[in-house]
């Protein structure tokens, strides 16, 4: 056996890890919905007099949120960490058998993309582990290394001349590693908008009045649904507030690496190609992206745009992310097909 | 002075602490300087900004969806005539330009005009913040994110005196500058409150970051102006000079002056190529030159990929390879009607290069002379039913050979229209054939010479040099491009993760059974999420305490407090 296919047992036997993982958190999900969806009744029965929702301090100090299952848990962290081991070993395998930095093509991107994600979640998760989050990265890192292996793969080899370059570490390091933390972020804010719109809900239960005589839109329909047993599962999960703090932080953090990503590729493109911009569908992508991240940065701070209106920016910017990365690679010639897919 | 903020901006820091007097609302001053005055608070608004933010995202987006002329003008021309109808329309809203188009120059511009707005008079105001004292303390701590209390032995004022030190002291590891300003107020009867801000960085930072961008932008637009661009192929033992004349493309700014291209030549001594055996992917490309600076010794040097050669202000970049056949073509009479290297371009991996060879007449009343085919570096001959098919098996130049088809007639080149010197103009011209109505087909090896069809003359294959296409461009902008881009960058990731931070302490003399201590309360604020907040504000009032408990008793305590609370 070479090297090259002792690291795509080791990325198979990540992926395995992480779908167990993935189900583990799934199951400690479910029991908590569970749970919340028995409880429900009573809940919303005791919150009712104090007009207070209860939702706010079931939030803020989970540890001993009921329904969770420790044993879930438990499995999640450790399958998790074990996948973590195996796909670093795989990377580095891969490093070695092409003799170079592995992110020149799809395959490594997705392999040290899938990494950095699943690193960022575990911190994240250090202390508390917030099922969601882990259900939506895991699922995110299962199917992406499950499509890297199948779609994406390609021979551990050298590169072309374009490629050699320290650059090849700075710019697509920091790319992809900024993508991976882009989908943790991506994963919390989805969680703080079902929180908030269940927050609102609530609120809403205790102060029906403030809806009375507006025609029910969509977007009442969604927060009743939101509101209503089936999300009680969202009892659990830390408040809107927390989360929006929590996605801001790995945002900006990411948006930070996204800038140097663009500044990097700039200097490359000037040393590479003898103009440091020129509109190259990636270079069109990436551009995109963060503008769109840095209208979230400005939502944040844009009155009656904060908080749920802002993270809509954070769903657009991920998904022009992974546009980026998937579609222009693939579909759109330019400059930068070299995913050699 | 008239705190000034962006319409529209959020900001607890710029909140005042006391809710202010309800100002009457103000209508705009009818009349065109109230209009002028309200559309530019409009544009200098949060919301506006945002929008034309979100607006710039979207219009960025259909330069990846349409060709563009810049990119690939052949792929627009084909677009054009592959929708007849569409096309034209698109072509008119500008979408194979989209850069340049009047929208999204609109965009843009209007995003930096906003821009500007906002960011000067916000310079103005932090330069007067940084200048002035911490805001005083609010009356009532309640409010605030973060809050805690304390009491101590001591009077008021000695307590103030440890935590202007605590609150000064520095960094560990930057003793000399002070973490917080610091600012104490005398609020009467004995009371004393004291106001520190940390984290005008950030804010700094955010201005530096905005201004920055503006920088980018018109260092861009500088090198647009006075860039030149040039493209040039020059074939192994062969040279170029660098003046306008010797480009096969040449392509200048507006404000282009000749007195940059600096007179310097660059010979291309030898091309080393390396491939993977295997693969046979292209692995390594170097081009061996000799330079000469005017007025200078000539020096060698190497260009490769990634790695451009500096060359009077300007950097030449390697940016194709191929080879040029080095062909003789003598007509009927034995006369040279052709002699010299002819760049053909390779079509793929194996470097199936495709050229033509334009054979002018030269002993009058003879046709002319068209070329066409392909150079393969290492030919493999293989017969099929319909004869010989020549296909290139490796990128080196192994067993190079020639095909060529044959065309006769007139090539065109007195009709003063430009030719494309990679394509034949056939509108004139006939192929020649043999008697069983194949086309001619010529397979020279170098060094071989064989005869053209129909007695009308010999063809040589002399030598297979190699060439290089050049790209050599120069922009005088490029460090300011850089420095800016840096500059934004510090500047982003200072205002992202500098805190910026408001603590207060009010030190109130204890009464009753506390007489002669003081009760300290504390309160802090933050601009964003802050988790470090609390956490801080915890420290800080552990420190007071600790330093005012271990203080030695300098001043008779009890009597100044207690005289100040009746
Ligand atoms: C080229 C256009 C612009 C870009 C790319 C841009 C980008 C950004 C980014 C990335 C941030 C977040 C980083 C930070 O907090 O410092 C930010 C913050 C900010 N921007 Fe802009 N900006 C642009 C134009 C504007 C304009 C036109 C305004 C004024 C209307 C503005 C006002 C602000 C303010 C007030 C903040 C601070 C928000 C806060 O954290 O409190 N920006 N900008």
């Amino acid at each position: 056996m070479t090297t090259g296919d002792l690291s795509t047992l080791l990325v198979w036997g990540a992926a395995t890890a992480f779908t167990v993982a993935l189900i583990a958190y799934s199951v400690d999900l479910a029991r908590i919905a569970d749970r919340a969806q028995k409880r429900v009744p009573e809940a919303a029965l005791a919150a009712a007099p104090g007009g207070r929702p209860a939702t706010a301090v079931a939030g803020s100090e989970a540890q001993s949120a009921p329904g969770r299952s420790a044993r879930a848990e438990g499995i999640a962290r450790s399958t998790t960490l074990l996948g973590l081991v195996l796909l670093f070993g795989g990377i580095v395998l891969r490093g070695i058998a092409a003799g170079r930095w592995p992110t020149a093509n799809m395959y490594e991107f997705t392999l040290v993309g899938v990494f950095v994600a699943v690193l960022v979640l575990t911190i994240v998760q250090r202390r508390r582990v917030i099922a969601f989050v882990g259900v939506v990265v895991m699922g995110i890192a299962v199917l992406a290394l499950v499509l890297a292996l199948n779609a994406f793969y390609i021979q551990a080899d050298q590169v072309q001349p374009a490629l050699q370059s320290y650059w090849l570490i700075l710019h697509v390091g920091v790319a992809i590693t900024a993508t991976g933390i882009f989908t943790v972020a991506f994963a919390t804010s989805v969680l703080q908008v079902l929180r908030s719109f269940r927050e609102e809900a609530r609120t809403e239960v205790d102060a029906p009045a403030v809806t009375v005589g507006a025609a029910p839109a969509r977007s009442d329909r969604f927060r009743r649904w939101v509101g209503g047993p089936r999300f009680g599962w969202l009892e659990q999960v830390p408040g809107s507030r927390e989360l929006e703090a929590l996605s801001f932080r790995l945002n900006a953090v990411a948006f930070v690496l996204w800038t140097l990503t663009l500044i990097g590729g700039a200097i490359w493109a000037e040393h590479a190609w003898g103009r440091y911009w020129g509109w190259d569908p990636k270079e069109v992508g990436t551009f995109v992206a963060w503008v769109v991240y840095a209208a979230y940065l400005h939502a944040r701070t844009t009155r009656g745009w904060n908080g749920r209106r802002a993270s809509y920016f954070v769903f657009v910017g991920y998904g022009v992310v992974l546009a980026n990365f998937t579609v222009v690679n693939i579909v759109v010639p330019g400059k930068h097909s070299y995913g050699g897919v | 002075m008239s705190v000034h903020r962006p319409e529209g901006l959020s900001d607890v820091f710029m909140e005042p602490t006391e809710a202010p007097p309800a100002a009457p609302p103000t209508l705009p001053t009818l009349g065109f300087v109230g209009w002028m005055r309200w559309a530019w608070r409009q544009l200098t608004s949060m919301r506006v900004a945002l929008l034309l933010l979100m607006l710039l995202a979207v219009a960025a987006v259909p330069g990846t969806v349409w060709p563009q002329r810049a990119q690939d003008t052949a792929a627009v021309a084909e677009y054009l005539t592959d929708h007849p109808t569409t096309g034209p329309w698109l072509d008119r809203l500008g979408f194979f330009d989209v850069y340049s188009s009047v929208w999204f120059s609109a965009i843009y511009l209007l995003l930096f005009v906003s821009l500007v707005g906002c960011i000067l008079p916000r310079t103005k105001v932090h330069l007067a913040g940084v200048r002035g004292r911490p805001p005083r303390a609010p009356r009532r701590f309640a409010r605030f994110p973060a809050q805690g209390s304390g009491l101590v032995d001591g009077p008021p004022a000695h307590v103030a005196d440890d935590a202007v030190a605590v609150l000064r002291g520095g960094w560990r590891w930057l003793p000399f500058v002070p973490t917080y300003r610091v600012d104490t107020r005398d609020e009467g009867d004995g009371t004393v409150a004291v106001s520190a801000e940390r984290g005008y960085l950030r804010e700094t930072g955010n201005l530096v970051f905005h201004l920055a961008l503006v920088g980018l932008l018109l260092s861009v637009a500088t090198g647009q102006v006075l860039h030149y661009r040039g493209q040039a192929i020059v074939v192994q033992g062969r040279g170029f000079a660098n003046a306008q004349v010797d480009y096969d493309t040449f392509e200048q700014g507006t404000a282009f002056t000749p007195s940059s291209l600096v007179p310097f030549t660059l010979r291309l001594d030898e091309f080393e190529s390396r491939f993977d055996p295997d693969t046979l992917q292209s692995r390594d490309f170097t081009a061996h030159v000799t330079l000469t600076n005017p007025g200078e010794e000539p020096v060698e040097e190497t260009i490769k990929v990634n790695h451009p050669l500096d060359a009077g202000g300007a950097k030449v970049y390697l940016q194709g390879n191929g080879y040029a056949p080095d062909i003789t073509v003598r007509d009927a009479s034995g006369q040279v009607a052709f002699s010299g290297p002819t760049p053909f371009l390779p079509q793929d991996e194996v470097y199936t290069s495709r050229g033509v060879v334009k054979v002018p007449d030269v002993s009058g009343d003879q046709e002319q002379i068209g070329l066409v085919g392909y150079l393969l570096p290492t030919v493999d001959v293989r017969e099929t039913a319909f004869g010989p098919a020549y296909a290139s098996v490796n990128p080196q130049p192994d067993d190079p050979a020639l095909v060529l088809a044959v065309w006769q007639g007139n090539l065109g080149l007195d009709t003063g229209v430009p030719q494309n010197v990679y394509e034949l103009d056939e509108a004139r011209m006939t192929q020649l054939m043999e008697d069983d109505d194949k086309p001619v087909t010529l397979v020279v090896r170098p060094g071989e010479t064989v005869d053209l069809p129909d007695g009308m003359g010999t063809l040589t294959f002399n030598d297979l040099p190699r060439y290089v296409a050049l790209d050599l461009r120069h922009d005088p902008a490029l460090p300011f491009v850089l420095v800016f881009s840096l500059l934004a960058f510090a500047g982003l990731a200072t205002s992202l993760f500098a805190p910026r931070r408001r603590l207060w302490l009010r030190l109130t003399p204890g009464v009753d059974e506390d007489a002669g201590r003081t009760v300290v309360t504390a309160a802090g604020l933050a601009r964003g999420d802050d988790v470090g907040l609390q956490p801080e504000l915890d420290r800080v009032l552990a420190q007071v305490l600790a330093r005012t408990a271990d203080r030695p008793p300098v001043a008779p305590r009890g009597p100044t407090s207690g005289e100040a609370t009746p």
